[in-house]
C-alpha cells in the first residue's frame, strides 16, 4: 500500500510534466497541424539560456522567467522563419523541417554550452514530505510543479475560452480561410499559437531539469512520452493531452515500480499501439480523417 | 464583450452615403485554367447584383477575387476610394466587404454564439475605425431577425440545419458592419420554402440598409426573382448584362445559360 502511494505521487509530478509538454504539442497540432518534433529541443534550449541565467548569478524565479520569455520569442521566431515557407507544399513537408530543427538545435546547443552533464538547481527541497512518521514520495519541488502545469493549464483554458483573442485563435485554428473573411490576421494567429506553445514546452523542459542533470539530449525521453500522452488524449484536446499527460505518468510509475523501470520505455510504446489500434483519434480527440 | 442593448427596432438606416462597389476588367487564373477573363460587373448600394451561370462558370471564383482569397492577373476592386485590388482577404473583410462562401463557412468547432462573436468583433473595430457606430448590429438584433438560431445560441454551430446555417452565417456578416455583402450559393441544399424566407430577408436589409450584395446563384429563377441586375457568366466571360426582369423574360437566353 506504501508502495502504491509511493509510486502514485511520482507518476503525478512526472505526469505534469509529460501534460506540459503534450500540451505544447497539442497546441501547434490544432492550429497548424503539424507535429512539432522540435519541441524538446526548444525547451534544452531555453533550458540552457536559465542555466546560464543561474551561473550568471540570476535568481531560479528570474532565470525561469527569461527561460519561458525566451521560449516565446524561439516559438513565434521559429514559425515564421522556418515553418512559414514551407506550410504551403505537401503536409509532411513542415514535420521533416521540424526534424531538421530539433538536429540543428541540439547541435548548435552542444556547440555553445558543451556536451557535458550539467546540474541545474530546483527552488524547492527535494526530499520527501512527512505525513506523520511516514515518508511521502512527493517532494516539495514536485507539488511545484503540479501546481505550475495546474496554473499554466487554466490560464490557457481561460485565454482559449473567455478571451476575444482566445476566440480568434481557436477561430483561426478551425477554420483558416473563414477566418480571414472575418478579418481576422490568421497568420498572426499562427506565429501567436506557436509562441505560446512554446512557452509551455519551455515550462516543461525547465520543471523536468530542476534538481536534475542537463545534457543536450536530456528531454528525448520526454518527447517520447510526452508525445504518447498527448495521441492518448487525442491531438486535438487541451484537455485530453493533460489528462493523457496524467494517465502516462501514473502508468510509467506502477510499470517501474512494480516491474521494473527497464519496462517504462516499453510500456510507453505498447499504449501508444493500444491507443492507435482501440481508439485513433484519441480519448477526447474528434474522429476526423487524418491525410499524414 | 460588452453587453448587448435591447433594441425594440433593428438598426436604423445609415445617413451617410455608403461606398459603391467597382468590380472592373477582372482575370484571374486558377490553377492551370484562366477562370475569369476581364469581368465587369455592375453594383449600386441598396441593389442586389444576381451572377448566373452554369457549374464553372467562374462565378464562385469571381466572389473568391473581390474578397481577396484568389489574386487577380488584371483588373481592379475597389470599395470607394480604396483599391483592394489583390489586397488580403482579412483586410478587404476590414475594409468592409463580408464574403460569405459557398458551403456557408459555418465555423462547426465553435457555438452559433462564437461564430456571431466573431463577426461583432470585425463589426466593433470598423465602427471604432469609423469614429463612431454604424449601422450599430448587436448580437440581439440578429438573433431578433433569426428566431430559429436564438434558442440554439450556446450549442455546437454544426447541430444546425442547412437553413439555420445559413441564417447563422447572414448573421454573422451584417454583424461585420458590411457596405458590401457576397453572397455564394446561399440557396443550395436548403427546401424551397426556406430559400424564399431567406430571399426575403436579404430583400429587406439590402434596401434597408443600402448594403451592395453580389448574389452568386445556380439557381436562376429564385436570384433573378429577388435580383435588381443580373449578370451571366459563361466559361469566365460574361455574356449577359441586364435588369433581373429583362434577363427572366429572355427565353433564348435562358435556355442558352441558365437552364430553365
Amino acid at each position: 500500500m506504501q508502495q502504491f502511494l509511493d509510486l502514485t505521487l511520482s507518476g503525478l509530478s512526472q505526469g505534469a510534466i509529460y501534460a506540459a509538454f503534450a500540451l505544447a504539442l497539442v497546441l501547434i497540432w490544432r492550429s497548424t497541424r503539424v507535429v512539432n518534433f522540435a519541441q524538446g529541443a526548444m525547451g534544452m534550449f531555453t533550458t540552457y539560456l536559465a542555466l546560464l541565467a543561474v551561473d550568471a548569478g540570476w535568481s531560479y524565479w528570474a532565470a525561469l522567467l527569461l527561460a519561458l520569455g525566451s521560449g516565446l520569442l524561439l516559438g513565434a521566431f521559429i514559425e515564421r522563419v522556418v515553418i512559414r515557407p514551407v506550410e504551403n507544399g505537401p503536409e509532411l513537408n513542415p514535420v521533416i523541417v521540424t526534424l531538421g530543427v530539433f538536429i540543428a538545435l541540439q547541435a548548435l546547443a552542444s556547440l555553445l554550452f558543451g556536451a557535458q552533464y550539467r546540474s541545474f538547481p530546483a527552488p524547492f527541497g527535494l526530499t520527501g514530505l512527512q505525513a506523520g512518521s511516514v515518508n511521502l514520495a512527493i517532494t516539495p519541488y514536485g507539488l511545484f510543479t503540479i501546481g505550475a502545469v495546474l496554473v499554466t493549464m487554466i490560464a490557457l483554458v481561460a485565454l482559449f475560452r473567455f478571451t476575444d483573442l482566445g476566440l480568434r485563435l481557436r477561430a483561426s485554428a478551425f477554420n483558416g480561410e473563414v477566418s480571414r473573411l472575418l478579418g481576422v490576421p490568421v497568420g498572426r494567429m499562427l506565429t501567436l499559437g506557436w509562441a505560446l506553445a512554446a512557452v509551455v514546452g519551455s515550462l516543461s523542459g525547465l520543471l523536468i531539469a530542476g534538481g536534475e542533470l542537463v545534457w543536450p539530449a536530456y528531454m528525448d525521453p520526454l518527447i517520447v512520452y510526452g508525445f504518447v500522452a498527448a495521441v492518448l488524449g487525442g491531438l486535438d484536446s487541451p484537455a485530453g493531452a493533460v489528462i493523457g499527460g496524467v494517465a502516462i505518468g501514473l502508468a510509467l510509475s506502477y510499470v517501474s515500480g512494480y516491474a521494473g523501470s527497464e519496462f517504462a520505455g516499453l510500456a510507453a510504446l505498447l499504449i501508444l499501439v493500444a491507443v492507435l489500434l482501440v481508439r485513433p483519434a484519441g480519448l477526447f480527440g474528434r474522429a476526423t480523417v487524418r491525410k499524414v | 464583450m460588452t453587453a448587448p442593448e435591447r433594441r425594440s427596432e433593428r438598426p436604423a438606416p445609415r445617413s451617410t452615403a455608403p461606398p459603391a462597389l467597382v468590380v472592373e476588367g477582372l482575370t484571374a487564373t486558377y490553377g492551370p485554367v484562366t477562370a475569369l477573363r476581364e469581368v465587369s460587373i455592375p453594383t449600386e448600394p441598396g441593389r442586389v447584383t444576381a451572377v448566373l451561370g452554369a457549374n464553372g462558370a467562374g462565378k464562385t471564383t469571381l466572389l473568391r477575387t473581390i474578397s481577396g482569397l484568389v489574386r487577380p492577373q488584371a483588373g481592379q476592386v475597389r470599395l470607394g476610394e480604396r483599391d483592394l485590388t489583390g489586397a488580403a482577404p482579412e483586410t478587404v473583410a476590414g475594409a468592409g466587404v463580408a464574403h460569405v462562401p459557398e458551403g456557408r463557412g459555418v465555423i462547426t468547432e465553435l457555438t452559433v454564439e462564437e461564430n456571431l462573436r466573431l463577426g461583432s468583433l470585425l463589426g466593433r473595430r470598423r465602427a471604432s475605425g469609423r469614429g463612431g457606430p454604424a449601422r450599430g448590429w448587436s448580437l440581439d438584433d440578429v438573433l431578433e431577425l433569426f428566431p430559429a438560431i436564438a434558442e440554439r445560441r450556446r450549442r455546437p454551430a454544426d447541430t444546425l440545419s442547412g437553413g439555420e446555417r445559413q441564417m447563422l452565417v447572414i448573421g454573422r456578416a451584417l454583424l461585420t458592419e458590411p457596405d458590401v455583402l457576397l453572397l455564394d450559393e446561399p440557396s443550395l441544399g436548403l427546401a424551397p420554402r426556406v430559400v424564399t424566407q431567406i430571399f426575403a430577408v436579404l430583400r429587406d436589409l439590402t434596401e434597408q440598409h443600402a448594403l451592395t450584395v453580389v448574389l452568386v446563384e445556380q439557381n436562376a429563377r429564385s436570384a433573378l426573382e429577388v435580383a435588381d441586375t443580373g449578370v451571366v457568366l459563361a466559361l469566365g466571360r460574361v455574356v449577359a448584362v441586364s435588369e433581373a426582369a429583362e434577363l427572366a423574360a429572355d427565353q433564348a437566353l435562358r435556355h442558352a445559360y441558365l437552364g430553365f
